[in-house]
């Protein structure tokens, strides 16, 4: 443990041993990741206790301000790029999907004065690991508004290996046809195992494999933070 | 009600690769690779299939009714007795999951030259096949091919009088729909008791909720220990506790409805007239036939709900059966939507 690897583009120091999983990440590999100061904040800030050795059983992402001010910055993304909020839906991708998308369309009404319809999109039946899991409750899919013609917006709260969404298109496919999808995600953790990309990032967060990304949210959670947690496969 | 040792062979899930989080709390409990009956189900896994079954409603509602989920399965239905619902369901729910389903009817194949249950389970899962659904004239007979069959999930499809348990969920699907939670419900269950399988897995499934279940029909209709105040003792055999100890038995049904949120009418079979079960149809229609006059006395709002197929004018009016209170429809819809949610739960165990 004695030769450290200073990962500064990443805001963060590992040991050689832990750090080989975040080389993993595509992003960096790449070069397509910037560190920004926010990262590098976020590492100093919350490295817990003396030795930063990468192995804290927790450490914290993002708080209730900065998931604000975060949402605020990728609603006006949002706005910006599909020239206002003519036609868009919001597909909230259930479970932290759903909150998320619902405030996307609040700061949305705020600053437009549009109404956004959300939908809520239960990807379950679409998943390609029904043998491999214990399988979850699969809940309705609702949307206010047919999905022909949108241009329809997936939110959800962790970009990983990108299998939610390869789900979420497939499910989006059999209630209409949008004219185009993106894709808004809180965080990207990287590790991608299909060539997907979202559109919209609140942060990137390089991660190991071994690590969890729990975003909380109010509404589901009782509390607005990001945390990555420790421990073993899941 | 049997629950043989066998029915909880279910295969360890494999431990799931690194994947997107799952929220916890949100798996169904699982593991069950048969369903036999419901008596070894909890009231907490009821629940669960009846959640799942609410997302598969959704998918019936589509324009395009068809979800990846099961491609590449295969289901088989092996009905040794007539079915419309139950079979058609069973097959609608398999597709529509993008399963491959087989029909098999006992008229048109091997069967009718002899070929054994047992022979015919054994066939089918050399075959490959991943679940078979049986209704059988017998009682027990899924148990014997669960039991039997080493890889192949078995779903009891109605087994002589013993259990019909998709029946069971369909029907507390419904009647949760309507009436919110079951604990505390007034449910009356009328008619030929003594002889319905539908009876028997509706009073357990209805009684593992927490409703109050009162019995009607004629004496000669209601199996022996219900006629006891209660039935059984208050520990199952399989050591938990007999929600059946709490149900109640009324053979004038214009008591038994007083105050009831759902009515259950059963089929009655003439031919039972014919064995002596009761004296004239005449006598039945009158004390046991559930009309606008009887469900008034029940509490206001309170529904009608009929396993089918339905003999009109006898053991329902015709006018209530197809009037605002029936849920007679809607039970089927809701079928297709129990079998998905079944179908899904076992192909995940």
């Amino acid at each position: 443990m004695s030769e450290w690897v200073d990962f500064r583009r990443i805001g963060r120091r590992y040991p050689p041993e832990l750090a080989q999983p975040a080389v993993d990440c595509p992003e960096i590999q790449a070069g397509l990741f910037v560190a920004s100061s926010e990262n590098l904040d976020t590492a100093v800030d919350t490295g817990s206790g003396g030795a930063d050795n990468g192995a804290s059983p927790e450490r914290a992402v993002m708080d209730a301000d900065e998931i604000r001010r975060t949402l605020t910055r990728m609603h006006h993304e949002i706005l910006e790029r599909n020239h206002g909020a003519k036609n868009l839906l919001l597909v909230g991708i259930r479970t932290r999907g759903v909150p998320m998308a619902e405030r996307l369309a609040g700061y949305i009404e705020r600053s437009e004065g549009v109404a956004v319809p959300v939908a809520h999109l239960d990807i379950n039946l679409y998943r390609d690991d029904l043998t491999e899991r214990k399988n979850v409750l699969v809940r309705p899919t609702t949307t206010p508004v047919g999905l022909d013609g949108r241009t329809v917006v997936l939110v959800d709260d962790v970009l990983y290996t990108g299998r939610t969404v390869r789900a979420a298109l497939d499910a989006v496919n059999d209630l209409g046809r949008p004219v185009r999808i993106q894709l808004a995600v809180m965080i990207d953790r990287g590790h991608r195992e299909l060539p997907i990309r979202s559109d919209f990032v609140g942060k990137n967060v390089p991660t190991r494999r071994n690590e969890r990304v729990s975003v909380q949210l109010e509404e589901t959670d009782g509390t607005d933070a990001v945390t990555i947690l420790q421990g073993g496969f899941h | 009600m049997a629950s043989l040792p066998a029915t909880r062979a279910a295969a360890a899930p494999a431990e799931s690769a690194v994947i997107d989080p799952v929220i916890p709390g949100d798996a169904v409990a699982s593991g069950r690779r048969h369903v036999l009956d419901l008596d070894d189900f909890t009231a907490a896994e009821i629940a669960g299939v009846l959640d799942n079954a609410a997302g598969m409603r959704e998918v019936l509602g589509r324009d395009i009714k068809k979800v990846p989920t099961l491609r590449g399965r295969v289901i088989v239905t092996l009905f040794y007795e007539a079915s419309t619902r139950t079979r058609v369901s069973f097959e609608e729910a398999g597709k529509i999951l993008s399963a491959d389903v087989i029909n098999m009817s006992a008229s048109a194949s091997s069967i009718e030259k002899g070929e054994s249950l047992l022979n015919t389970g054994l066939t089918l899962q050399a075959m490959g096949v991943d679940t078979i659904v049986v209704r059988h004239p017998h009682s027990g007979a899924p148990n014997f091919l669960a039991r039997n069959l080493g890889r192949v999930s078995v779903i009891n499809a109605g087994d002589g009088t013993h259990a019909h348990p998709t029946q069971a969920l369909l029907d507390l699907y419904t009647a949760r729909n309507h009436v919110g939670e079951l604990a505390e419900r007034k449910v009356v269950i009328v008619g030929d008791v003594l002889h319905s399988r539908v009876a028997r897995s509706a009073v357990w499934g209805f009684a593992r909720m927490g409703a109050q279940v009162t019995l009607s029909g004629p004496r000669t209709l209601l199996p022996e220990p219900f006629t006891a105040a209660g039935w059984g003792d208050a520990t199952h055999r399989n050591g938990s506790e007999n929600p059946l100890a709490s149900v109640r038995v009324e053979p004038d049904l214009d008591a038994a409805i007083e105050g009831a949120d759902l009515v259950m009418a059963l089929r009655l079979q003439s031919e039972r007239q014919q064995l002596g079960f009761f004296p004239s149809l005449r006598e039945y229609i009158r004390r046991w036939q559930v009309n606008d006059a009887r469900m008034a006395r029940a509490n206001p709002g309170a529904l009608l709900m009929h396993p089918g197929p339905m003999n009109e004018g006898i053991e329902v009016s015709t006018n209530l059966a197809h009037g605002e209170r029936s849920l007679i429809e809607e039970q089927v819809t809701n079928g297709v939507a129990i079998r998905m949610a079944l179908l899904y739960q076992l192909a995940g165990a």
